[in-house]
């Protein structure tokens, strides 16, 4: 029953211990904080950089250059925009090189609203990080797939950029982590008081790792999290969780949601949505990123490229509003990116439009 | 005065410093000619970079030194053995082209086998990844370091002084060498209107971080400057902040016309004197050379003009490591 911090935390550790992971590194990653979001707690391999993001991601990318295996992490991706030139460095590399120089390193960082962060505490990256080609892009929506999703990208000879649903950081898993304590109260106890750091002094706390397994989610693949057959639902990061509630309302109405979890935004399991597309004639993409210049316009660009004949309605995008941040108040952030209600409407509509 | 050095070294630094000086103008003539598109280079850099490139513990892994290099360094780079016709495939931009398959600007080197990382034309983001590297090697026993060079102009950017802060950190000093080669002019803009410091390299004393400034212009003091601070880094596993006052021969690039500039030192001018005044080498002897070179690369250069260009239909290979075709 581990959070999705606490997967990731035990996922870094099968990393330094097993997959040569060499240095864990961002601002307050080390101890004693070990991550703002407590994702870096506990390991061995971590330390507190300068609070430079450009430093931070040059250092990722020279790490890589030497064959060193890194995660850094910039604390919000509010504060990556600034090492943009940095990203595409690192992504061009074994291209530019016609193949000579791989360059593997993991950049992880919390994106996305839904924890009222304000206007600098709630941006979204997949837009702009998937305009840049060289690198891996995987968001997870659970603890479980958020550890296997971590181990493939430390397993990986390319830069893999890790994005954390900070929203979803705190919410436990209903599967399993190979390894971690038995799903139940008494697991989850066991769990925090082996590898949460206690409150207060921590100068001599060490965690106490479970017995951890191998478990990779390939890069690339999606899931299908709610099969049905009236309209397809494909989403990434937090929005699962809610495209999934959607489903299960709206299945008590007699309609049938597919919903598609892509677990990777590049490259992508269009395989997948591909099929689901055929099968239910309907689709809509959900993200909460701005919508314009969105990523979910080129999944419809592609849709209505290769399946326009075979749609019954138009195809559809829940995006974010193309407004510069997301407002504090309640209200300016739920009317800022898609809610369930969002979504819910958007299926009720799509389906009942009729060729 | 007298030379230092050993007459073997001197004519070996000689050789090096012609050769690369004849590829530079080789290169320009490519460019002028159309078998190129353009052309940017380090004519001018050769008596500081080629006892650099004479010094470096060559070789892969992080027990050997690793170059984050900008796009003056074909002295170090032929210093450290690479071949002329190389940098030829390059500006043609060949299949055969070494560094980047024809992707590539001329001059914009990347060798793994020689942890001479890939060559950016992106200003000063050399001193970030020299950062990753240095970190990798700061392990105990680790005999390698990273060498990291750019221009005085790109000092400016705050990548320089990022590098300059976590170089110094206490807990982790890194055994980096940082050089700028000062030439004194950014394109167009003189550096001295845009910097208030004495120097550069005072700039590291506010870090700790070891310094000098030095005439780049002169072999002997460049190599011995060069044997001092990376002596100390290598040992020491700290870095050190060398600052090269250099000449720039044939401006900033084809971009401003990469015509030759008569009123800047030109150190292989300075040191032919010498070598020919401390009968080290005669006249004959040198002009011997420079024919032989140029000749040879001219040869070169035409072999060039018959291999082939890369086919367009790769432009997708090498997106991820070892994949090759369309891969979405």
């Amino acid at each position: 029953m581990a959070n999705m911090a606490q997967a990731i935390r035990m996922a870094l550790h099968y990393g330094e211990k097993n997959l040569g992971v060499e240095h864990i590194f961002g601002q307050d990653v080390g101890p004693p904080l070990g991550g703002v979001f407590t994702c870096t707690q506990g390991l061995t391999k971590t330390w507190n950089s300068p609070l430079d993001e450009r430093g931070i991601v040059g250092a990722a990318i020279g790490l890589g250059f030497a064959n060193v295996r890194s995660v850094a992490e910039i604390q919000f991706c509010d504060y990556i925009y600034n090492t943009i030139d940095l990203l595409k460095l690192g992504g061009m590399s074994t291209w530019a090189t016609n193949g000579d120089w791989p360059s593997p390193f993991t950049i992880m960082t919390p994106v996305g609203a839904g924890i009222r962060g304000s206007i600098y505490h709630s941006h979204s990256f997949d837009a702009m990080m998937t305009h840049i080609p060289g690198f891996k892009i995987v968001m997870p929506s659970n603890p479980l797939d958020a550890y296997g999703l971590m181990l493939a990208c430390l397993k990986d000879q390319n830069p893999t950029m890790y994005l954390k649903p900070k929203a979803l950081l705190r919410v436990e898993g209903e599967e399993q982590i190979p390894g971690e304590p038995p799903l139940t109260a008494e697991g989850k106890k066991q769990l925090k008081e082996m590898i949460d750091a206690p409150l207060g002094d921590r100068s001599k706390w060490k965690a106490k790792w479970p017995e951890l397994q191998d478990y990779t989610v390939e890069i690339g693949k999606g899931k299908i999290v709610r099969e049905g057959n009236q309209v397809t639902v494909v989403t990434y990061g937090r929005h699962v969780l809610i495209a999934r509630d959607v489903a299960d309302k709206l299945r008590e109405e007699g309609l049938s949601v597919e919903v598609i979890d892509m677990r990777t935004l590049w490259p992508y399991d269009w395989a997948m949505i591909s099929e689901s597309i055929r099968k239910t004639k309907r689709v809509i993409y959900v993200n909460e990123d701005t919508e314009v210049t969105n990523f979910g316009e080129h999944l419809l660009r592609r849709t209505i490229e290769e399946h326009f004949y075979e749609l019954h309605a138009r195809p559809r995008l829940l995006a974010g509003a193309f407004v510069p941040g997301i407002g504090l108040a309640d209200n300016l952030e739920s009317a800022s990116v898609p809610q369930m209600q969002d979504i819910m409407n958007a299926c009720r509509e799509i389906i009942a439009e009729q060729p | 005065m007298k030379f230092k050095l050993e007459r073997k070294k001197l004519v070996q630094i000689h050789d090096v410093m012609v050769k690369s000086r004849v590829l530079e103008e080789r290169l320009i003539r490519m460019y002028k000619q159309n078998d190129g598109y353009f052309w940017i280079g380090g004519p001018g850099e050769e008596a500081f970079s080629v006892p650099l490139g004479l010094q470096v513990r060559k070789g892969f892994g992080l027990d050997h030194d690793f170059l984050h290099l900008h796009y003056r360094s074909s002295p170090i780079m032929l210093a450290m053995g690479a071949e002329p016709i190389d940098s030829m495939r390059q500006m043609k931009n060949t299949a055969t082209d070494p560094y980047s398959g024809g992707r590539n600007f001329g001059n914009h080197y990347s060798k793994r086998d020689w942890n001479v990382v890939p060559v950016s034309s992106t200003i000063e983001t050399q001193y970030l990844t020299a950062i990753g590297s240095a970190i990798g090697q700061t392990k105990r026993g680790c005999k390698g370091i990273t060498i990291v060079n750019g221009g005085d102009s790109g000092t400016a950017e705050g990548d320089f002084a990022s590098a300059l802060v976590w170089a110094s950190r206490p807990v982790m000093p890194l055994p980096m060498l940082m050089i700028v080669t000062n030439n004194g002019v950014g394109i167009s803009t003189p550096h001295c209107n845009q910097f208030g410091g004495k120097s550069i390299a005072a700039r590291g004393t506010a870090f700790g971080i070891r310094n000098a400034v030095i005439n780049g212009n002169d072999v002997e003091e460049s190599w011995s400057a060069l044997e001092e601070a990376i002596t100390y880094v290598r040992e020491e596993r700290k870095p050190f902040l060398l600052e090269a006052r250099v000449s720039r021969l044939y401006g900033h690039s084809s971009a401003s016309g990469a015509n030759f500039v008569p009123d800047e030192e030109d150190c292989l001018v300075t040191f032919e004197k010498r070598l020919e005044k401390e009968g080290i080498l005669t006249r004959a002897q040198m002009d011997k050379l420079r024919e032989d070179y140029t000749a040879t690369m001219l040869e070169q250069s035409k072999q060039v003009k018959t291999e082939p260009a890369p086919s367009g239909d790769t432009i997708y290979d090498h997106v991820y490591y070892g994949q090759k075709g369309r891969y979405w």
